[in-house]
């Protein structure tokens, strides 16, 4: 019964939004905001990426409340979880060849997530992506040997400094720029490495909050000891 | 009959997403089937977001060797789906860590019997009788439920 009445409910959801999306003008610009911001942000804040302008420039105070959001999220899942006691036990080491690509992707995942966090205003990308892969190039290794030691501590630190430096970087903003998180260091030129001022920064600090934070919430997860019922 | 145009497709892709999603929540008995219906509602309502930000032939929003694309797509819902799916994996993560706590506290992940333990439970501790209701329209489904819930 139950599950013929949420059929239905949701059937009619459906035709509610198909109906209301039916009136809409597909693909025709409800939002000025947009334009508006593509036109302006290559001048303004220079970076060739013009969502990262969005993200890091015109929004750097919301990317600071999702940092703040992330920040809570791992927290409370490693008071959740809490720390491994001393004798657990946790899953079998696994098969040779995870424990061989394990091995091998750790450098590769490395690069490719410091690469796409410190090219995140030139190229698709960024903090947010880069700082993923960075977590997974901390995690496998994690998932092909389960019982190894992972350094809550020392990611502890990384991430600290990473979100102080985010905050200390908005505050000279505040100081030299007249407003938080204003961008500093010039412009540049468009599309070199060293460009759009303070973005890159702010950029690889997220990346490495995002990184160290996932990790030490994967790894919390990770080594949770395995119950059985 | 004509083919659906792009805007149909690709609203019907959101919107079959954030249905399976919710269908998901309702009908699912297990949490972590639960948690994966959230996970597609989620990947419903960003692919919706990002919907609202399409331009019909407009190039992404990056500006390549100075070239300045004649058209581009508005950065704004994508700024703003780039931080959600970040906060989406985090969120999720830490809903997956509710579950293994549940997990191991009472032995069972289906919705039913956890409820039935922690109102029993709730129950105990605050020195009261068990919630009931003459009006409850399912009193022989809870009752069995609890009694699963006693034996495990």
């Amino acid at each position: 019964m139950r599950n013929y009445v949420s059929l239905l409910f949701v059937a009619g959801l459906a035709f509610l939004l198909f109906v209301i999306s039916g009136q809409l003008d597909f693909g025709a610009a409800p939002m000025l905001i947009g334009q508006a911001i593509n036109q302006a942000a290559p001048e303004q804040v220079g970076a060739a990426n013009i969502v990262t302008s969005v993200v890091l420039g015109y929004r750097a105070l919301d990317t600071l409340g999702e940092l703040a959001i992330l920040f809570t999220a791992a927290t409370a899942g490693g008071l959740m979880l809490g720390r491994a006691r001393a004798g657990a036990t946790h899953d079998p080491e696994a098969g040779f060849i995870l424990r061989t690509a394990a091995d091998l992707l750790f450098p590769l995942l490395l690069v490719v997530g410091l690469f796409i966090i410190v090219h995140g205003h030139l190229t698709p990308g960024g903090g947010f992506q880069g700082g993923v892969i960075l977590a997974a190039a901390f995690f496998v290794p994690l998932l092909a040997r389960p019982g190894t030691h992972f350094d809550h501590a020392s990611f502890a630190v990384v991430e600290g400094l990473a979100g102080a430096t985010f905050i200390v970087i908005g505050l000279f903003g505040l100081v030299y720029g007249g407003e938080f998180l204003a961008p500093l260091l010039g412009q540049g030129e468009m599309g070199s490495l060293l460009s759009a001022g303070t973005l890159p920064l702010l950029y690889i600090a997220v990346g490495l909050k995002v990184g160290s934070e996932l990790a030490g919430l994967m790894a919390h997860i990770a080594a949770y000891e395995a119950v059985d019922s | 009959m004509s083919p659906p145009d792009l805007g149909a497709i690709l609203f019907t892709g959101a919107f079959g997403l954030i249905m399976i999603g919710i269908l998901g929540i309702v009908i699912s008995t297990h949490l972590v089937r639960i948690v994966l219906s959230i996970v597609l509602l989620e990947t419903g309502a960003n692919l919706l977001l990002m919907l609202s930000g399409y331009r019909p032939g407009a190039a992404a929003p990056i500006i390549i060797d100075g070239v300045v694309p004649a058209a581009m797509v508005d950065p704004v819902p994508q700024a703003l789906v780039l931080t959600a799916i970040v906060i989406g994996v985090a969120v999720q993560a830490f809903m997956m860590t509710l579950v293994l706590r549940l997990r191991s506290v009472y032995g069972t992940l289906d919705i039913r019997e956890l409820r039935a333990r922690l109102e029993r439970d709730l129950a105990q501790e605050a020195g009261i009788g068990l919630p009931t209701s003459d009006d409850a329209p399912d009193v022989a489904g809870v009752g069995t439920a609890r009694a699963q819930g006693g034996d495990a």
